[in-house]
């Protein structure tokens, strides 16, 4: 649906993005990570055919953002970074509006404002001016307006920043129900977000790709593995370890003795969860577990691992 | 000729959204009256004082008026677009730079067409009252058309300069007053640089569609000054340095 060949963008002599290329099949929600300035925001903007690429090339739906400008407009939504709004239009004008400029025929804008009005929670407040609601409701004004004509592509740039916790959760189960059947790819820098809704993040860093798959696949590819940590009752290191190491791959990274239970710290270097194994020959062996935990590897540390090196 | 129709279309339905934004605020109102205050004093003085029964000193003011009541409308026009962001927004819609352009000139020029308009009353009163030049008063009203719409177009670019609609204001202000002195300015310089100065005052041109001879130079000039600063426009939208 999306891909990205070796775009880059040069504000004078400075690089915003250099030679990034990635693809998005359709229908994926995409994370798009990265620390600030590292050119999410242009790259964005140039998907979006708002910013010309200094080379490179962009295609959506099979269209080039260099000769089917205005076709690819179409298929996009798009949310813009600080989500401008004309603050003096009631929230029913503006959606008509951009309607309208999307070229939505004049007997369906109506319909079709109410529609999504209702879907983004805005049935309240559709008579209401923009510049007087607050900024949870002014996000959902955004999505809204971003939404309109039912594109195929989302692009959202920064959607919950500025929201406290609750209308946080709220815009990204509005992104996650009313982007369904659609390719989307949002920023972000909180990474709770990413995890929770999106099947994929990219991760960008001073204008390249140092990151790219499935959280699952980030996962094992950055922590060196599975950190397992197993608590046998009544057990010593000398009898349990000799045994453990019949798996291949599996190794002992720490142990301790908390009273009465050996706590193990274990890594195993490749997928599939190793888990069922121990448990079976746990049981074989008539071991007492206490403990048998899997240590879930933080996507911010994959963040602050990728970004910083 | 359908897809340019269906353009202009898209363009006037941003069109629509300025005009309502001029007369929702104060704009459009302000804009109105004063005009509306001034030129009907020194219609006016000329008609109960100095017994005089004519429009021309409309003709005369309006050049001065539209020096500062055009670049207020026009200065929110891209300033205010791209202080508050939405600029991006309208330049993300399926929709080519030159019908954003198009659209906001439209809305500025309905404006001023409507303030024109207003005077016509003028018009009907000295008509009544009997001997009215009525070439030199076409030619005046076709003039003040022009003379508004190239003012709006270089308001326009001055608000293509800037994200403060103040700043926006000012440059607009100057370039059109520079424009309206060019002329003026062509007697103290050598002739055959005098002429070129003059012939490219805006002032002139009204001139001589005030005098009532309709001029295809006149006009060529008023389209070529709109199409330059309309390009001058277009080449500051497409930096998207906002």
């Amino acid at each position: 649906m999306i891909e990205v060949l070796s775009l880059s963008k040069t504000y004078g002599t400075e690089p915003a993005v250099s030679g990034l290329s990635f693809s998005i099949p359709k229908g994926q929600i995409t994370g798009f990570l990265g620390p600030n300035g590292a050119g999410k925001t242009t790259t964005m903007k140039m998907l979006t055919c708002f910013l010309p690429p200094t080379s490179g090339n962009a295609e959506i739906d099979g269209l080039s953002i260099h000769e089917h400008s205005l076709e690819i407009r179409r298929k996009i939504g798009y949310l813009p970074e600080q989500n401008p709004l004309y603050e003096d239009m009631n929230v029913y004008d503006y959606l008509h509006y951009t309607a309208a400029l999307r070229g939505i025929e004049k007997a369906k804008r109506r319909n079709r404002v109410l529609e999504y009005g209702a879907r983004c929670g805005l049935k309240d407040v559709l008579h209401k001016q923009i510049g007087t609601l607050s900024k949870g409701f002014k996000q959902r004004v955004g999505l809204a307006q971003a939404l309109i004509h039912d594109p195929d592509v989302l692009i959202l740039d920064e959607p919950t920043s500025g929201l406290d916790p609750n209308q946080k959760g709220e815009i990204m189960d509005l992104i996650r129900h009313l982007g369904d059947d659609k390719t989307v790819i949002l920023s972000t820098h909180i990474l709770s977000e990413v995890e929770a809704i999106c099947e994929r993040a990219l991760i960008v860093a001073s204008g390249k790709l140092v990151a790219d798959g499935t959280m699952s696949e980030l996962k094992s590819a950055f922590s060196g593995g599975q950190k397992i940590r197993l608590g046998i009752l009544e057990a010593s290191q000398e009898v349990v370890m000799p045994v453990l190491e019949t798996i291949e791959g599996l190794s002992l990274h720490s142990f301790e003795r908390q009273e009465n239970t050996l706590m193990l710290n274990l890594t195993f270097a490749s997928e599939p969860d190793i888990r069922p194994e121990l448990f079976r020959l746990a049981v074989a062996q008539n071991w007492v577990l206490t403990e048998l935990y899997r240590e879930k590897v933080n996507l911010e540390e994959i963040f602050r691992l990728v970004t910083t090196s | 000729m359908n897809v340019m129709l269906h353009k202009i279309a898209q363009s006037w339905l941003i069109t629509r959204r300025e005009l309502k934004s001029y007369f929702d605020g104060l704009t459009g109102y302000v804009v109105l009256v004063f005009f509306l205050l001034i030129t009907g004093w020194f219609f006016g003085n000329s008609l109960f004082i100095n017994n005089i029964a004519t429009v021309q000193q409309i003709f005369d003011m309006t050049p001065l008026l539209f020096m500062f009541f055009v670049p207020a409308l026009t200065m929110g026009a891209f300033a205010e677009e791209r202080r508050s962001g939405t600029l991006e927004l309208l330049l993300t819609m399926p929709l080519r730079d030159w019908q954003v352009i198009l659209a906001k000139l439209l809305a500025t020029t309905v404006l001023c067409l409507i303030a024109i308009s207003f005077t016509l009353v003028y018009v009907f009163i000295i008509a009544a009252l009997g001997n009215m030049d009525a070439g030199a008063t076409t030619g005046g009203y076709i003039g003040m058309a022009l003379y508004g719409l190239a003012c709006a177009v270089m308001g326009i670019y001055a608000s293509s300069l800037t994200r403060n609609q103040i700043v926006a204001y000012l440059l607009g202000f100057v370039i059109i007053l520079v424009f309206f002195l060019l002329d003026k300015s062509a007697p103290l310089l050598p002739a055959s640089l005098g002429n070129v100065v003059e012939y490219l005052g805006t002032d002139y041109h009204y001139n001589n569609l005030m005098r009532g001879v309709i001029d295809t130079r006149d006009l060529l000039y008023y389209a070529s000054l709109m199409l330059f600063f309309g390009l001058m426009t277009a080449h500051n939208l497409a930096k998207r340095d906002v």
